[in-house]
Order: structure tokens, then C-alpha cells, then sequence
């Protein structure tokens, strides 16, 4: 038999440690899909219901074209709001138009745990092996917190750097660097000395710089092509992006019961998905006295929607600003620019009023 | 010579233009429609300010440009200050009225909602996504109903009972006032019926979640409806004032800005004579086929953007 060649859609810098599991611990070949265009986004809208969230458009085009690329096989993951029906609605869509690839909707799997996703697994790699699918998993998870460590150092100080184009260089040499990872230990290399290289580049932070904390969506927030951007666009004015939510923060360590204590006063339930962090990350900021707050969500994100009454509350009562960004597949750029550029006039003015 | 500084904004529908010195003072304004092309639009609007000013006593050291041309004509007049809209009403309004606390802004395609305090800026926001409630929608309802959009506020003023309409989408607006207007409710109910629906949709949306505190100003080009600015005093409990000069705010609020920045560069009215073009041409590189536009004064190209990466970057000088 043909090895198996699986995708799964982009998903910022992700793409590395899923094919990190995808090849040493499936043993089968992996295929990147090419770099998201509007070709991408065209496709997916294509073939969506229109009023389905944008990630689902964005992923079904990712799915099309690296079908096209080579794959033969796509996974879907599982998730606690529509992600959940993704998987199940990505495939009937895909077979409707007569692709023939197989489906690993991980939304099926028995239990959500390692044993779980091997089960499921298992059908596409018969001879899968529990011992190397645990190992690789393990060192994949090492390279998400990697990336997202390095990622959030980024957001905070790429604002400041002395030589434009310094950080983004160094942060291309960082992933191919982790593209070569093959063990746990390389991987903690790997993090160790790139923290120490991005720690070396020079920056020009003023004592008390401008700091924007970032909330909303799972995907729409993490994935740059998403969101057009909007967190280096914001670092780049000069000011310190600050983001919890990652997939690390989220999946492998995410103190829910000790988040939801701490927005009693503003939330006695969990709205699901994310906008339990999202109200406690704002919450967060607003005590730190950040300068501001953006909330990112897809067009018609329910729960994001339910956390955006009491982030007004949050708003109100410690006097911070909320920018709100809706993403569809079809959101002119210009308008962002034109909100984010006034949302940091406001706060450098709100700043320089205090002064 | 006295220094005097330009502030042009140039929205989808009307550009606007000021000159004023360095008390505020406006010395010359204009005010016409863009037509879809900006670059006449300020063409024509440099020639009706360049006869408003005095010569012999004023010099231009600086241009600022706001609206959704701004970077267009910014190139174009070797702006000192691009400056986005919300920015530039905000500057000019608390210019005008310092004490002010709320600013509404309705204008062709889009709207706003700026809270002051103490003379500076602690929240906004701007509608997504939808034109509802906006200044296009009422101009294609009074075209369904063979109106001037002008003689709008002076006939909802005498409506006595204002007809309920659906407010929270153009679509639904629209098939309600038809469906309103078959069953026999008068033309002037009607249009005060949609004066309250822009304002219904207004503050439902851009003014959601937001403490509305007085004074207030109303600005852009539908706050010259006196229908809506009467709904937003009814709605608010509070007086809303309306600024004979309310649709320079913009402007003023750039030249403003290009006055603080202290920044000079020579500008010479006979721009108006250049020959400037603009040319699109679709990047090849990747799928993104990203649009870039290049300008050119002449023959020479001056700038060029659009696209996303170095593929499509296009040299200038």
C-alpha cells in the first residue's frame, strides 16, 4: 500500500509540529497546504453555506487546495462550539463535489484522550504504534509551547525593534530551525537558544510603552491570515501586544475553574468556546491598566457574541477601551487599518491626558 | 507672510476643504462631491480655495488630508499629516467645542460614535460590515419615494405620527416602507418614520453599550436632516447641536493636526494644473493577484501600493 499523504489547514506557525506527528508518529507523508491567498478564501466561500463562521470557509479551502497539492487524506479536529460539526459538514462537502480523499474527523473519536485520537488514527496507519504515536505527540506538544513562547516574546517586543526587519528574520531562522526538531530534547534546545538569540536583538522600549491586550475567537485571533494581521499591525505603531490565548494556554494547561472565579462578579456560567478567557483575560487587563483591548471573533462567533455585552461591563467600569473586529471572508483591509490607526490615536491621547 | 495651513478630507461622497492660520481661523472652505473621482474632486476644490485666500498676506506651509482618500491625495499634495477620520472629526469637534462629550458622526457609507471627556478621546466605534442607517440609504429611500433628500427633515417635521419602521436592516427598512406606504400611511409619516429608524439603528448599533452624556454634536452630511437630528433629541433627552460648519469638521481637525506636527512643506496651488493618474496593474506572483496602484504626476510615478508582499512591490524614484 501507498503511504498516505494527510493535511490538515493552516493554522499560523502549527503547521510544524502536526507534521512532526503527522511523520514520525503516523509514519505517513504530510502535506503542507500551499500559503493561504484570496484563492483560498474564493474556494472555500464557494462551496460554504454563506453563513457558516469564516474558519469553516477558510479550512475547506485550505482542504481544497492541498488536495490539489497531493493529499489524500484530511483531519479535522474537535471543538466545543461548531468546530465541533466542521469535520462532519467538511467531508459531505468534499465528497459532493467528488473528491475522493479519506476523512479523519477527530470529532468522532471515543474519548478525548491520547488513546482517544490513536484509535482514530489507527484507521488510516493499521500498524500505528501507541509507543511512537506517544512519543511524537509529546515532542509536538513541546513545539507548540515553543512557538507559542516565542511568539508571545514577538507580540510584545517587535514594536521596539532598533533595525526594521530583525525580529521577522530571526523568527523565519526560528522555524526552520523547528522544522528540523526530532525529539523532546531538540525542542527544548531549540526554544532555549532562540529565546536567547530574540532576547539579543536590540530594542527601543520606553519605560511605560503602550499595552493592548488581545481577546476573542480561538482561530480568528491565532491565525494572522485571518485576522489580516491585526496583532503585528498593532505591535508595529510601538505598542505591546499581549495575547493569553494560545494553544498551550488552552489545551494543556487552562485553569478554567480558577478563570471562572475570577470573573464572578461579571459571569456566573461558562458561555463556552473561549469567552470564558476572553472575559477573564479582559478583566485581566483592565486591572493592569492596559491602554486597550481588542476583541477578535468570525462574523457570527456565538459565543464570542455572548462575551461582548459583559466585556462592555469590563469596559465601563475600569474606563478601557474595546476595539471589536468581526472577521468575514470578505472584510476590506482598508477599514481595519482606518480602526486600529484611531484606536491607537485614541490611546496615545488618553495617555498623554493623563500625563 | 502669516502661515496657513490646508486640511482637505476627501470622503466616498463629498471632499471638503479647509485653509486656516494659526488661531483656527478658517480663511477659505469648500465643500463638493467626489463623483468617484478624487483627484478632480480636490483639483476643482484647490481651485475655489486658491480665489477665497488672500495671497499677499497667507502662505500654505503644510497639507493634511483625512476620509478614505486620504492616502491618494496625500501623495499627491506631498501631505505633512494622513490622518483617518475618526482622528480628525475627533481634533476638530473638541477645537470647536471643548466641553463637547459626544460626538455622532453620519455619513455616506459609514458611522460613528466618539466619546470626550475633558477634551480627549476615551472611546469610539464604527459601524461593520452595513450601510444601514447611513446617509446612501436614506438618499435611495427618498428616490423610491420621488423626494429630494434635502426636503427630507423639514417634512418629517410635520409629520404628527411618525410610522413605525423595521430599523435593524436596509432590506427590511425597505420592504417595510413599501409595504407601510401601499396601506396608506402618508408620505410625511413615513419619512419621519425613517428619520426615527436611522436613529433607532444608530444608536442600537455604533451606540451600543456607550454612555451617551451631553453636549452633544451631530455631524457628516445627514446631520444636515433636521427629521434626524430631531429623533436623536427625542431619543437622547438631551439637545443635539448641529454645526452650520459640521461637514468641515474633518478638515479642520487635519489642518489642526498639520499646525501641531510643525512639520513645513512648500505646496503650490498650481497643483491643480499637474496631471496626475492613477493606474491599476494585477501583481502576477502568487494567487493573491493583489491590485497595485500606481500614481504618477506626469510621467513619473510617485508612489505605488496595494500589495502584500516584496513580489508585488513596485520602485519609485
Amino acid at each position: 500500500m501507498e503511504k498516505r499523504k494527510i493535511s490538515f489547514p493552516h493554522f499560523g506557525s502549527y503547521y510544524i509540529p502536526i507534521r512532526h506527528l503527522m511523520i514520525r508518529g503516523l509514519e505517513i507523508d504530510y502535506v503542507t497546504p500551499p500559503p493561504m491567498t484570496k484563492k483560498t478564501l474564493e474556494l472555500g466561500g464557494k462551496y460554504s453555506p454563506d453563513y457558516v463562521c469564516a474558519p469553516f470557509k477558510i479550512h475547506l479551502g485550505c482542504y481544497i487546495e492541498a488536495i490539489e497539492k497531493g493529499a489524500d487524506t484530511l483531519i479535522q479536529v474537535d471543538g466545543v462550539c461548531r468546530l465541533g460539526y466542521y469535520g462532519e459538514l467538511h467531508e459531505q462537502i468534499l465528497r459532493d463535489l467528488g473528491y475522493d480523499v479519506v476523512f479523519v474527523n477527530l470529532a468522532r473519536a471515543r474519548n478525548r484522550r491520547i488513546r482517544g485520537f490513536y484509535e482514530e488514527f489507527k484507521k488510516i496507519s493499521p500498524n500505528l504504534s501507541l509507543k511512537k504515536f506517544s512519543t511524537a505527540l509529546l515532542t509536538s506538544i513541546d513545539m507548540v509551547e515553543s512557538i507559542d513562547q516565542i511568539e508571545d516574546y514577538l507580540r510584545k517586543n517587535i514594536g521596539f525593534e532598533q533595525q526594521e526587519g530583525s525580529f521577522d528574520r530571526l523568527y523565519e531562522d526560528y522555524l526552520q530551525a523547528l522544522s528540523l526538531v526530532e525529539s523532546r530534547k531538540e525542542a527544548k534546545y531549540v526554544t532555549s537558544n532562540y529565546i536567547k538569540r530574540f532576547k539579543e536583538i536590540p530594542v527601543n522600549k520606553p519605560l511605560k510603552p503602550l499595552r493592548v491586550g488581545v481577546v476573542g475567537e480561538y482561530y480568528s485571533i491565532m491565525d494572522g491570515f485571518s485576522n489580516h494581521q491585526i496583532e503585528r499591525e498593532m505591535a508595529k505603531m510601538g505598542i505591546v501586544v499581549d495575547r493569553y490565548l494560545n494553544v498551550s494556554n488552552s489545551l494543556f494547561h487552562y485553569p478554567v475553574k480558577k478563570m471562572r472565579e475570577y470573573i464572578k462578579g461579571y459571569s456566573s456560567y461558562d458561555i463556552g468556546a473561549t469567552g470564558t478567557m476572553t472575559l477573564n483575560r479582559a478583566l485581566k487587563f483592565a486591572k493592569r491598566g492596559y491602554d486597550g483591548i481588542i476583541h477578535v471573533k468570525s462574523f457570527g462567533c456565538t459565543p464570542e457574541i455572548d462575551a461582548m455585552p459583559v466585556l462592555q461591563n469590563i469596559s465601563k467600569d475600569y474606563k478601557i477601551p474595546i476595539l471589536y473586529f468581526s472577521f468575514d471572508s470578505q472584510t476590506a483591509e482598508a477599514g481595519i487599518l482606518t480602526r486600529l490607526e484611531a484606536f491607537y490615536d485614541m490611546m496615545v491621547m488618553r495617555k498623554e491626558g493623563k500625563a | 507672510m502669516n502661515k496657513a495651513y490646508l486640511g482637505i478630507d476627501i470622503g466616498s461622497i463629498s471632499t471638503k476643504g479647509v485653509i486656516i492660520d494659526r488661531n483656527n481661523k478658517i480663511l477659505a472652505s469648500g465643500y463638493l462631491w467626489t463623483e468617484g473621482n478624487p483627484v478632480q474632486a480636490v483639483k476643482r476644490l484647490l481651485v475655489s480655495l486658491k480665489d477665497q485666500l488672500d495671497h499677499s498676506q497667507y502662505q500654505i506651509v503644510g497639507v493634511g488630508t483625512t476620509g478614505s482618500a486620504r492616502k491618494l491625495i496625500g501623495v499627491i499634495t506631498d501631505a505633512v499629516e494622513v490622518k483617518n477620520e475618526i482622528t480628525a472629526h475627533a481634533i476638530g469637534t473638541t477645537s470647536q467645542y471643548p466641553q463637547v462629550r459626544t460626538i455622532f458622526e453620519i455619513g455616506g457609507q459609514d458611522s460613528k460614535i466618539i466619546l470626550v471627556e475633558n477634551g480627549i478621546v476615551v472611546d469610539y466605534a464604527m459601524n461593520t460590515l452595513c450601510a444601514a442607517g447611513t446617509g446612501s440609504f436614506l438618499s435611495s429611500q427618498a428616490a423610491r419615494l420621488g423626494v429630494a433628500v434635502e426636503d427630507f427633515g423639514p417634512i418629517a417635521l410635520t409629520s404628527k405620527h411618525p410610522t413605525p419602521i423595521a430599523a435593524r436592516c436596509t432590506v427590511f427598512a425597505e420592504s417595510d416602507l413599501v409595504h407601510k406606504a401601499q396601506i396608506g400611511h402618508s408620505k410625511e409619516d413615513i419619512i419621519a418614520g425613517l428619520c426615527n429608524a436611522v436613529v433607532t439603528n444608530y444608536l442600537n448599533n455604533v451606540g451600543k453599550g456607550k454612555r451617551i452624556a451631553a453636549p452633544i454634536v451631530f455631524q457628516g452630511g445627514v446631520s444636515k436632516n433636521v427629521g434626524v437630528k430631531k429623533a436623536f433629541e427625542a431619543a437622547t433627552g438631551h439637545q443635539v447641536i448641529v454645526d452650520a460648519n459640521g461637514h468641515l469638521t474633518g478638515a479642520l481637525g487635519v489642518a489642526i493636526m498639520v499646525k501641531r506636527k510643525g512639520v513645513e512643506r512648500p505646496f503650490s496651488f498650481e497643483l491643480a494644473q499637474e496631471d496626475f493618474t492613477t493606474r491599476g496593474r494585477e501583481c502576477s506572483g502568487c494567487a493573491n493577484n493583489c491590485e497595485v496602484i500606481c500614481v504618477y504626476r506626469g510621467n513619473k510615478l510617485i508612489d505605488a501600493w496595494g500589495n502584500k508582499c516584496e513580489k508585488g512591490a513596485v520602485k519609485v524614484g
